[in-house]
Order: structure tokens, then sequence, then C-alpha cells
């Protein structure tokens, strides 16, 4: 017999569901005195370095119905492009600033909204700078496996034209449905596409 | 190279024939929600190799105790007492300690605290429904809670979920970042559900089903089901992190 190559499967994904928000953000939900607040509700502190900047989206279904029941999470560097996690070896993150955010979007509107820093620029495998980003990640009811897509800042022209990641889309438009875009009030917008025309680009990563 | 470099390799790619796919239209409201473009498929960078790191300082000392920490003081929740427990793993079989490992669920009833609810199962004013924990050092969870009823939903005229519980899991990477839904063994709604059944193959959905383990109640208080989780692994390899040419 040949010797067994035993990896395990991962754990089959199944929708987050409707009622998501009771286990990730009970407080929002309206569950109240169990966790002392939602986690990932506070990205920044007084200490926390870098620019401040608010990003504001909505998640868009088939039909350009905005979802009211999705949660979006975001994992992003620090202002010197440094994450706070112990599989960075390059330096030490900023201690004020996790990286982490989690919103549920507002019940009524569907909008999230997250208060956090401008990232700095994360190498690529191979050595070179990406440009400052900030990895989403999205469940909601009728989604089977979370859906995993990037934001990129329209201010950032230079260093997202030489992207080695943004390089690797064939369809040269649907870039732009990565690019969040500063409004008049400062804040950054980045609405998420299921499907259509603007169909963000997902990633298998 | 030193070990700490072969441990550096990127993540496996998920294997997307053996989750669901993202458009299951017998789950009708995968439909409008599923993208319809393909996914662009690339090897894990820093930003998904890296991961927000919990610690105990943000649990509180009944977070994973469903029965109670939402209960009146000297009360519990109603219905069948039960201990869930398991370990959480890489591909590889090594244990993830640390990992974050949020829970949600229905009552005994059925019935979810939640605005949007409007099954006819009254609340349990001593069930709130949530819970979390941190994993051991060896990848251990374990929480306490009530049997989740099963309840309908609109989907079909007739469909009922099966009863199950909702994991949120963090491993050591946002790479690894699931959710997914936990199912008790023998329960015959489970191979009637449109959500459960949107996963390809019976192999994968039994993955799901946690087993009874009488090796584990609490003798006249809780049975016990062991519901084990598996995260993406990294691969381990010397020679992955070539620079540019190399």
């Amino acid at each position: 017999m040949k010797q067994p190559l035993d990896y395990l499967h991962e754990t089959p994904s199944q929708t987050a569901g409707p009622y998501v928000h009771i286990g990730c953000t009970p407080n929002f939900s309206g569950i109240e005195g169990v966790f002392a607040e939602d986690p990932g509700s506070r990205m920044v502190n007084d200490e926390t370095l870098g620019e401040r900047i608010t990003i504001r989206g909505s998640v868009y279904d088939g039909t350009d119905t905005v979802l009211r029941d999705a949660l979006i999470e975001i994992w992003q560097a620090d202002a010197a492009g440094l994450y706070l996690s112990p599989q960075e070896t390059r330096g030490q993150a900023d201690p004020n600033f996790c990286g982490w955010g989690r919103s549920p979007g507002d019940m009524e509107h569907g909008e999230f909204s997250f208060e956090t820093v401008r990232p700095g620029a994360v190498p690529y495998p191979d050595g070179r700078l990406q440009a400052p980003h900030i990895t989403f990640w999205i469940v909601a009811r009728g989604i089977n496996i979370g859906l995993h897509t990037r934001m990129y800042f329209d201010d950032e022209e230079a260093a997202n034209a030489s992207d080695p990641l943004l390089a690797r889309i064939e369809h040269r438009q649907r870039v732009e449905t990565l690019i969040a875009k500063r409004d008049s009030e400062g804040i950054f917008r980045f609405d998420i596409h299921l499907q259509g025309d603007y169909e963000t680009v997902f990633f298998d990563m | 190279m030193t070990s700490e470099n072969k441990a550096r390799g990127g993540y496996i790619q998920r294997d997307r024939g053996w989750h669901p796919p993202a458009y299951a239209p017998t789950y009708k409201t995968s439909i409008t929600r599923s993208p319809q473009k393909p996914l662009l498929s690339l090897s894990t960078t820093l930003s998904e190799e890296t991961g927000p790191v919990f610690d105990d300082s943000i649990l509180g000392p009944r977070d994973n105790d469903l029965l109670h920490n939402y209960a009146a003081d000297g009360a519990s929740a109603i219905g069948p007492r039960i201990v869930v427990y398991g370990q959480v793993c890489e591909q590889s079989g090594r244990g993830v300690p640390g990992a974050l490992v949020e829970v949600w669920q229905a009552n005994a009833g059925g019935r979810y605290r939640h605005k949007k609810e409007s099954y006819l199962a009254p609340l349990d004013p001593n069930f709130g429904g949530c819970g979390r924990c941190l994993t051991d050092a060896q990848g251990n969870y374990e929480f306490r809670s009530v049997l989740p009823g099963a309840y309908p939903w609109p989907n079909g005229v007739n469909d009922w979920r099966p009863s199950h519980i909702h994991f949120s899991v963090f491993g050591q990477s946002f790479a690894q970042r699931l959710i997914t839904q936990m199912y008790f063994e023998g329960d015959p709604l489970i191979w009637k559900c449109p959500i459960v059944n949107s996963i390809p193959s019976q192999e994968a959905i039994e993955n799901l089903i946690a087993r009874l383990d009488m090796n584990a109640t609490i003798p006249m208080d809780s049975l016990a089901y062991r519901f084990d989780i598996t995260l993406r692994g990294r691969r381990q390899t010397y020679f992955e992190n070539r620079r540019e040419g190399l």
C-alpha cells in the first residue's frame, strides 16, 4: 500500500443566515448585557497613529437591492504598513490599532461604516510593494461561503497602477470595482455589488 | 533555513468543490446574492496570512454558558441541556490555540431573539442565544446551551431548518475565516434542508454533524455533542518565499 497523505478537509462553509448579528454583534441586535461590547466595533483610540479615515458603503444584490442583513469585516495594516499579528515578522505594529473591524450595516438602510486609519503599503510575496489596501469579508443570508475582496484608494493612482495583484485582473474595467472614491465630505465610499455589470471582483485566496 | 521559515508557506487553496457553491438555486436567496463572474484565484499574501488576535480580556465569565449568560439570577434557559465541545485544528491536524469561536442559535422552541424574527414559538426570557470562547493551547473549545428547536422558514412553502448552531471561527489568519453551522446526529430534517443540501457531497455534509458523546455528558445534567472544526492549513515548504526572479 502507498503511504497515506493525510490532510483533513476544511470544514464546509454554511451561510451566516439572517440572524448573524445575534452571534457577532449582539448589542447591535438588541441582546444587551451578554458581551460588554460588540467585537470589532472600535478600531482606533486616541493614541492610534496615522490619518483617520471613514469608510462607508452598501452591499447590493443582483436586483440592485441593498442587503440589510449582511455582516462586513475588514482587516488591514497600520499606518506604517504593519499587521498586528503574530505572523508579522517585519516589525512591531502600532499596539493601539488592532487592524480588524466588524460592521453589521445599518438595519434600516444597510450601510456599513468603519472609523479607521489609512493603511501603509505591504509587500507582495515576491517583495514588490502592494498598493495600500484593506481586506473585506462579506457574509449574509444567501451567501453560502464568505466573499473576500479588497478595497483600494482612488487617491493612490500611481501605487494602484503598479500593484502586482490588481495587475492580475484580466478585465481591466473591473479594477474600478475595487477602488473606493472619496466623496465631498472626505468619506471613502466603497459599494459592493454581488452581481451585475458592476460585480465586484472577489478573490479565491 | 530554519523551521520558522518552513512554517511560513502560503495557505492551501480552498477546495471549492467541497464547499457549497455560491449559486445554489434550491436555496432561493442565493440566486441574487451569488457572484456570477469567476473568482480571481491567487496565492495568499501577508494580508491574508495575518489576522486579528483575541485574548481572554474580552471574555466574561459566562460567555460560553448560554444556559445562564442571559438568564435572571438563579434562572436558566428552558430546554434539553447540552454541552458542545470539540477541537479546532488545521488541515494538517495540528490544533489551533487562541481561536475565537462565536456561536448563535434559536431557543429550544426554534425561535431567535431578533427583531426580524416572526415565528410563533415564544421567546424564552432567560435565553439570549449567543456565546463565545477561545480555544485552549491544544485548540479545544467548549460551551453549554440548550438543544435548539427546528423551525420553518420561507423558501419553499414547507421548508424546515434542522436543529443547528451557527459557528463563526477565527484562526491565526484572515485566510482561515469561516462561518458554518453544526447539526445534530440523528436529525431527519438534515437531509431535507435546502441550505444543508447546498453542500455537494454527503461526506462533506457529515462533516457538519456533531456526534452524541455519552462519555462527555454531565450525568444528571447535560447530554454532550462533539463537533470538531478544521480550518485551512499552510503549505509546508522551504521553497515558497522566493524573491522575484529567483
